[in-house]
């Protein structure tokens, strides 16, 4: 974001002609560049070259045992099509979907919203409180945070003994509603950050503008439908597209709650690409399913940045 | 600022080449031991600890640097294949289950033992097929065998007098197996009836604990062995589904959810056996070495309390009884820098004495010769006797490179038709055409 709007605020400086580009311009910004280096250097071996290795791996037949662990044969499109043809493969795209839409854009955005709002609006004390808890889930290592919620959704947990309580008995929900559970536990997990996000952008709404709208006779909902999201849409574009890359490789949540089943049942892309490369040992099968995972990601991403493409204000 | 700048780079940029060049190779050597330490396994990290101490005394010079690997089964083969995958961290030892020699072998993740063991005094202790089960499919030796095992039904003897059942207990069928639970159940609340391993989070072990324990009850194979071709379309593979759903669906079993912990093999022999709460577990004949002073739940009880017979056939035919063997071997690892070090040790860690001390503490039916015939090895177990037996009429898994694939989809149909998310049907016809895909449609057969 910050590299973004200083390209582009250089871009503006020159065109402004204050200095003529000097003969010596392209020299001169290769040298300047040259710091950027060592980073880009950086990028290239720990992010590009997985990406790519990944990539390429999903075109062979490359396997943990076997006489393809030895050295792996291209396969060209094989790994996709098995992959498509798979009845388990659209069960667990459209599990992502749910666990993505629910637990991301509904869950943790309205959520982290919600809060925000009426954190701005609530008791300080309260709202100090509220936003310390929130954040707690947030601050935890996820592998905490998922021994957390298996104490909390287990048949023996947390909840089922409030439940008990007041005399109802609760299913095991790990196992009998495992995208519930999951769903849950990544809404309680994520929302603080939306929440947080949020909080800074409202606060950032000039006190003026809700005033002169509250003049107008704007009540509390149409303040926040016509002032206040609008105003904030720019944080709902870049938190929607990082909740919701973060919720699409939510991995160690799941694999320590349900660990993708019963069965197939909570087996989101992620845990299946796992299941393949490390328990059936078949690695170019799993980097095939983690491509499609990086396009649903990519494909998300070019959608936000259509449909709430920050115009100048 | 600049220079504060340019040096915190030149800092970083060495501390990169530094810290390459530190990764170089250790000044004496050393030999990794790499083997699981996870439920009935506890007892090797004793074995392996004692082996490190007298080899170390012998061989001067040579560190020996144990690795455990606490893992289910599955999770030690997907571990230790990602350790032989780099020669920095490939183990110059390891422990290797028989059905994965083949594969790994093909995968040059294990050395060749035949100079080796050519010149070992105690090679001609091992019979034929103990040295066939650490063969590759190019008939090289890969590994050495430690102790084989068969498996059966084990039942708590208390819990079966109590419900009115007779003791000691010999079912001929499978339905006397299904109606010995269903009376547990109706007469024994709060007592599982009985335990059958099912499902991928128990690995490969629910498949041949639980799945092939029945289906070489049947009149069908996995594998036809001289043909060469994997079974499609058997009856036997539905009706051994459709036993793990009445245990499962019938709730004659743990509940599912129970069934499917990654724990499970540990809570049976740990918890629920010797605490009373399971009457009967499809289980190995290794598991009383938990209860042995030695393992991880000493429990003198249990030579009074666990009474075994052996699994029957579907309808009681011929032989009427079935089971199944594996079994675990040393390898050499193929990177190992030091393979004859390594093999020093393998040596030494399976000499008569060792491999004694290692089956009486793990309850392992011994291979070596002079083992099976040690009078303080048969008089360690009380179930020796029995589960040695069990070998006249054993089985084992398919011997080929394709098997832990086809073993993978097993899983899958036990998991689907335990869980009720599809019929033994649907889950055969799953299964069929998984393998299919796997060995392809000319190497399978009706």
């Amino acid at each position: 974001m910050t590299s973004l709007t200083t390209t582009a605020a250089g871009r503006d400086a020159r065109g402004r002609g204050a200095h003529p580009p000097r003969p010596r311009g392209v020299g001169r910004s290769l040298v300047r560049s040259l710091p950027l280096v060592p980073a880009i250097i950086l990028l290239a071996v720990f992010l590009l070259g997985p990406v790519i290795s990944s990539f390429y791996g999903s075109f062979t037949d490359s396997s943990l045992t076997g006489s393809a662990a030895k050295g792996a044969s291209f396969v060209g499109f094989g790994n996709y099509l098995e992959l498509f043809a798979d009845k388990d493969f659209p069960k667990s795209v459209l599990l992502t979907l749910v666990f993505l839409f629910a637990s991301a854009i509904v869950g943790q955005n309205v959520l982290g919203l919600g809060l925000a709002l009426l954190m701005k609006s609530g008791n300080r004390v309260v709202g100090a409180i509220v936003g310390t808890l929130v954040v707690t889930a947030w601050v935890l290592p996820e592998i905490v945070a998922a021994f957390a919620a298996y104490a909390f959704f287990n048949a023996t947990g947390t909840l089922n003994t409030l439940l008990a309580v007041v005399g109802l008995d609760g299913p095991n929900w790990l196992y009998r509603l495992p995208m519930i559970a999951v769903i849950l536990a990544n809404i309680w997990r994520g929302t603080a950050f939306s929440m947080l996000v949020y909080s800074a952008a409202i606060d950032d709404v000039p006190d003026d503008v809700r005033e002169s709208a509250e003049i107008d006779g704007a009540g509390g909902a149409k303040r926040l439908v016509y002032i206040t999201i609008p105003m904030i849409r720019r944080s709902i574009s870049t938190n929607l597209m990082l909740t919701t890359l973060q919720t699409l490789s939510v991995f160690t949540l799941i694999f320590v709650l349900t660990g993708g089943g019963p069965g197939t049942d909570s087996s989101t892309l992620p845990i299946l690409a796992y299941q393949e490369a490390f328990k059936f040992s078949r690695l170019g099968f799993g980097t095939a399913i983690a491509t499609i995972m990086l396009v649903v990601g990519a494909l998300f991403s070019i959608v936000y940045i259509r449909a709430l493409k920050p115009e100048v204000d | 600022m600049k220079s504060i700048l340019s040096a915190l780079a030149i800092t970083a940029a060495a501390t990169l080449v530094l810290a390459g060049c530190s990764a170089g190779a250790p000044a004496a050597t050393e030999i990794k031991v790499a083997y699981q330490k996870f439920g009935p396994s506890q007892q090797l990290d004793h074995h392996m600890k004692a082996v490190k101490e007298a080899y170390e005394a012998k061989h001067k010079g040579v560190t020996v640097k144990l690795v455990p690997i606490e893992a289910q089964q599955n999770d030690y083969f997907t571990k230790l294949a990602l350790m032989n995958r780099a020669s920095a961290t490939a183990p110059d030892v390891m422990y290797e289950d028989t059905f994965m020699i083949k594969s790994d072998a093909e995968a040059g993740y294990l050395a060749p033992l035949d100079s080796y063991v050519a010149k070992w005094a105690d090679w001609k202790q091992f019979p034929d097929n103990a040295k066939q089960a650490g063969a590759g499919d190019d008939g090289k030796i890969y590994g050495v065998s430690m102790g084989t095992d068969t498996r059966a039904l084990w039942y708590n003897k208390e819990i079966l007098a109590k419900v009115g059942l007779p003791v000691p207990w010999a079912p001929k069928t499978w339905q006397d197996v299904l109606d010995a639970a269903k009376t547990v159940k109706a007469k024994a609340p709060g007592v599982i009836p009985i335990n059958v391993y099912s499902g991928k989070p128990q690995g490969e072990a629910a498949v041949m604990q639980g799945f092939e324990m029945l289906l070489y009850g049947t009149q069908d194979k996995l594998y036809k062995a001289d043909t060469k071709k994997w079974t499609v379309g058997s009856k036997g593979i539905t009706d051994s589904l459709q036993f793990v759903k009445d245990v499962y669906q019938g709730e004659l079993g743990p509940k599912p959810e129970q069934a499917l912990d990654t724990t499970v093999g540990n809570t049976v022999s740990n918890e629920w056996l010797p605490q009373g709460k399971l009457a009967i577990s499809l289980d190995g004949s290794w598991v009383s070495g938990t209860w042995l002073p030695t393992g991880g739940t000493p429990w003198p009880q249990w030579k009074d309390v666990m009474g075994v017979a052996p699994m029957p056939t579907q309808n009681g035919e011929k032989p009427g009884m079935t089971s199944m063997s594996g079994g675990w071997t040393l390898a050499v690892g193929a990177k190992s820098a030091h393979k004859s070090a390594a093999w020093d040790f393998v040596a030494l860690a399976l000499d008569k004495d060792n491999s004694q001390k290692f089956d009486i503490m793990s309850s392992q039916i011994a291979v070596r010769k002079d083992v099976s015939n040690d009078k303080a090895y048969l008089a360690s177990n009380p179930t020796v006797g029995f589960f040695s037996k069990l070998v006249a009429n054993t089985h084992f898994r398919p011997a080929t490179t394709d098997y832990p694939k086809v073993a993978n989809e097993i899983m899958v149909a036990m998991e689907s038709v335990m869980t009720g998310q599809q019929t033994p049907k649907q889950a055969a016809s799953t299964y069929d055409g998984a393998v299919v895909g796997i060995v392809g449609k000319k190497n399978t057969s009706k």
